[in-house]
């Protein structure tokens, strides 16, 4: 029982975290390893407003969100146009942007135990005799929320699909006049917004850490390739998937091997099924 | 309007120097103009790497020589990796982390001399190394960079985990060089070694197979070639470079630990390619020569020097990603004078 509860909860947190990592590079192609870097400012960048700034919570979170999503956005228009359609470059570019920022907030002190967010609403409920606190019953229902808001808009409104015809083939939807650099800032801004959303749900959990921004990062791709990419429900299968091999083995083997197993889940997916549980697109291109 | 129509009316034309194309063919040995040409460069490198531990006698710079030897034969893989065969590596730490651990292993265990250890921590890291990057090889796209990126932070974790080789301690009192000037030469020797290596390797026939699979990897398949075969065999060849700097490591510190797996190892030899000029190999390894004693200054920042050395490499591969040897390259073989449109 504890498994399942915590199983469904853990997958809950992997799904919000890679969300944005998917809709970025699922569906746009951009390999932002800026993402775990942006999952941790949103934490600091929320703490910043409620402790130094004295805003209330819910200003604090929607101006933080606010932020991301112009942050996202600057990143592709001053960083990420530049390199666009190198892949080394992109990479490069990318993973050198997220270091500078976490090891600089590294550096500027923000470690310790010191940095914790408070939790949306106090106290817990029990489930079946395991006492569960309300904050992860809201990761839960912030993931249902996200993700169908994610499945609906990129299949009924007319920005998700240009989004998706992006991925599928860059020229044709170039030639329906859609816009391929304003689509990757949109796809960068709504990643970003989604990864400050994942921290601000999360954090409250325990402290804010820099070390959290290599993790995401790596549990976000892990998902990613898992469920196969530009696939949502190939996704949000990974994430329990994951999710539950994670808790299971922390319960019965050792917490130290929590990243391990996302570690084996890529190497296994790579071996067996390189597109992915459920990844059709592109399927033939990443295999040589 | 006068300044559109003045830039309209010329530009700049770029042209191969006449002893350029003259030192082209086996006639270059007519003239010793033509020899100093192709020689010099070559010389003053090579000259310059040998006297560096006579010109820099302090013990501490010793050190930091064979620091950027280690760093430069990694250097020296990535930009093989990268730009020979199109894989991008984000974890050199992994490559020095496998190569230090096998040889404070093989040392310490099985009581084995450095120069025993360092070949063979060279070649079983190597293998290592392949067999673990294997299952991201025979794809394209980004998963070569994300597994390498996972290994070092996976491996730390398992080392922490299972308190093998010594847990956090690491593994103390690994043997020692005799002495400083045979670790300083030794490094040296194998780095010139190694760049005029893979410079060769990279004109024979395997270098136009691995620049075939960077560019055109179905061509390559199509010619009845393995791409996987070739692109295991280039990353032995790198892991094999960065194992042999890592078990280096071992030996000058007589430490081996999980520090060995640190974000340094992974980002100067990314920084110092782009800053030397992708593609050059000489490059990275002038590159090195930059950064590590810049990261030496830095040592009382913290980590702040990991944000410098990030910073450097985006500014560089955002607005002047051809990086210094590409540069000088073109100014030593070409000129440039302004033409009538």
């Amino acid at each position: 029982m504890d498994i399942l509860i915590y199983g469904i909860i853990n997958s809950f947190s992997l799904a919000l975290m890679a969300i944005g990592f998917t809709l970025v590079y699922g569906i746009s192609r951009l390999p932002n390893f800026a993402h775990g870097a942006l999952y941790v400012v949103t934490g600091f960048g929320v703490w910043w407003f409620l402790n130094k700034l004295h805003l209330n919570y819910i200003v604090a979170i929607l101006l933080a969100l606010v932020l991301m999503g112009l942050v996202g956005a600057a990143i592709y228009r001053f960083v990420l146009i530049r390199v666009r359609g190198m892949a080394t470059s992109e990479i490069i570019a990318t993973y050198a942007l997220g270091l500078a920022v976490l090891e600089g907030l590294r550096w500027g002190g923000f470690r310790g135990m010191t940095y914790t967010l408070p939790v949306f609403i106090e106290g817990s409920i029990n489930i079946g005799g395991i006492p569960v606190d309300l904050q992860r019953i809201i990761v839960v229902g912030i993931g249902i929320v996200v993700v169908t808001f994610m499945w609906l808009f990129t299949h009924f409104n007319k920005t998700g699909l240009a989004l998706r015809g992006m991925a599928q083939d860059e020229h044709a939807a170039m030639m329906l006049g859609i816009d391929s650099d304003w689509m990757a800032v949109i796809a960068m801004a709504m990643g970003s917004i989604l990864a400050g959303l994942s921290a601000i749900a999360l954090l409250p959990l325990g402290n804010i850490v820099v070390e959290a921004g290599y993790n995401v990062l790596i549990l976000s791709i892990a998902v990613c390739i898992v469920g196969g990419l530009g696939s949502w429900v190939g996704a949000i299968i990974a994430a329990f998937m994951i999710g539950f091999l994670q808790i299971i083995t922390v319960a019965y083997i050792q917490s130290h091997f929590h990243m391990v197993v996302a570690l084996l889940a890529i190497i296994i997916t790579l071996i067996l099924k390189p597109s992915g549980l459920f990844g059709k697109q592109k399927e033939l291109e990443e295999r040589v | 309007m006068g300044r559109e129509l003045a830039t309209q009316e010329r530009r700049k034309e770029r042209l191969d120097r006449g002893i350029k194309v003259r030192t082209e063919g086996i006639y270059a040995v007519s003239s010793w103009q033509e020899v100093t040409y192709l020689v010099l460069p070559r010389l003053v490198l090579i000259v310059g790497l040998l006297l560096l531990p006579l010109l820099m006698p302090s013990l501490y710079w010793n050190r930091v020589i064979s620091i950027v030897g280690i760093y430069a034969l990694l250097a020296l893989g990535f930009d093989f990796l990268a730009h020979f065969v199109g894989l991008v590596s984000l974890g050199g730490a992994f490559f020095i982390g496998v190569g230090g651990y096998t040889a404070a292993i093989l040392n310490k265990s099985l009581g084995l001399p450095p120069a025993l250890t360092i070949p063979m921590a060279t070649i079983g890291g190597a293998i290592i190394c392949t067999l673990l990057l294997l299952p991201a090889l025979p794809l394209r796209g980004v998963y070569f960079a994300i597994v390498t990126l996972m290994y070092p932070l996976a491996l730390t974790r398992i080392i922490e985990a299972l308190n093998i080789f010594g847990g956090t301690d690491g593994i103390l009192g690994v043997a020692s060089f005799p002495n400083r000037w045979v670790e300083q030469y030794l490094i040296i020797l194998i780095v010139i070694f190694a760049l005029f290596g893979l410079r060769r390797l990279v004109n024979e026939d395997i270098g136009l197979v691995f620049r075939g699979i960077k560019d055109n990897d179905q061509a390559v398949r199509a010619s009845g070639l393995s791409i996987t075969l070739y692109k295991a065999i280039a990353v032995f060849i790198a892991s094999g470079l960065g194992s042999l700097g890592g078990a280096y490591l071992s030996h000058i510190y007589m430490w081996s630990g999980i520090s060995q797996f640190a974000l340094d190892f992974s980002v100067i030899p990314i920084a110092a390619t782009v800053i030397g000029g992708g593609g050059t190999l000489v490059g990275p390894l002038l590159g090195c020569f930059f950064l590590v004693p810049l990261s030496e200054f830095l040592r009382a920042f913290g980590t702040l020097r990991i944000v410098i050395y990030a910073l450097i490499l985006m500014g560089f591969i955002m607005y002047r990603s051809e990086g210094i040897m590409v540069y000088a390259q073109r100014k030593y073989h070409q000129f440039q004078r302004w033409v009538k449109v």
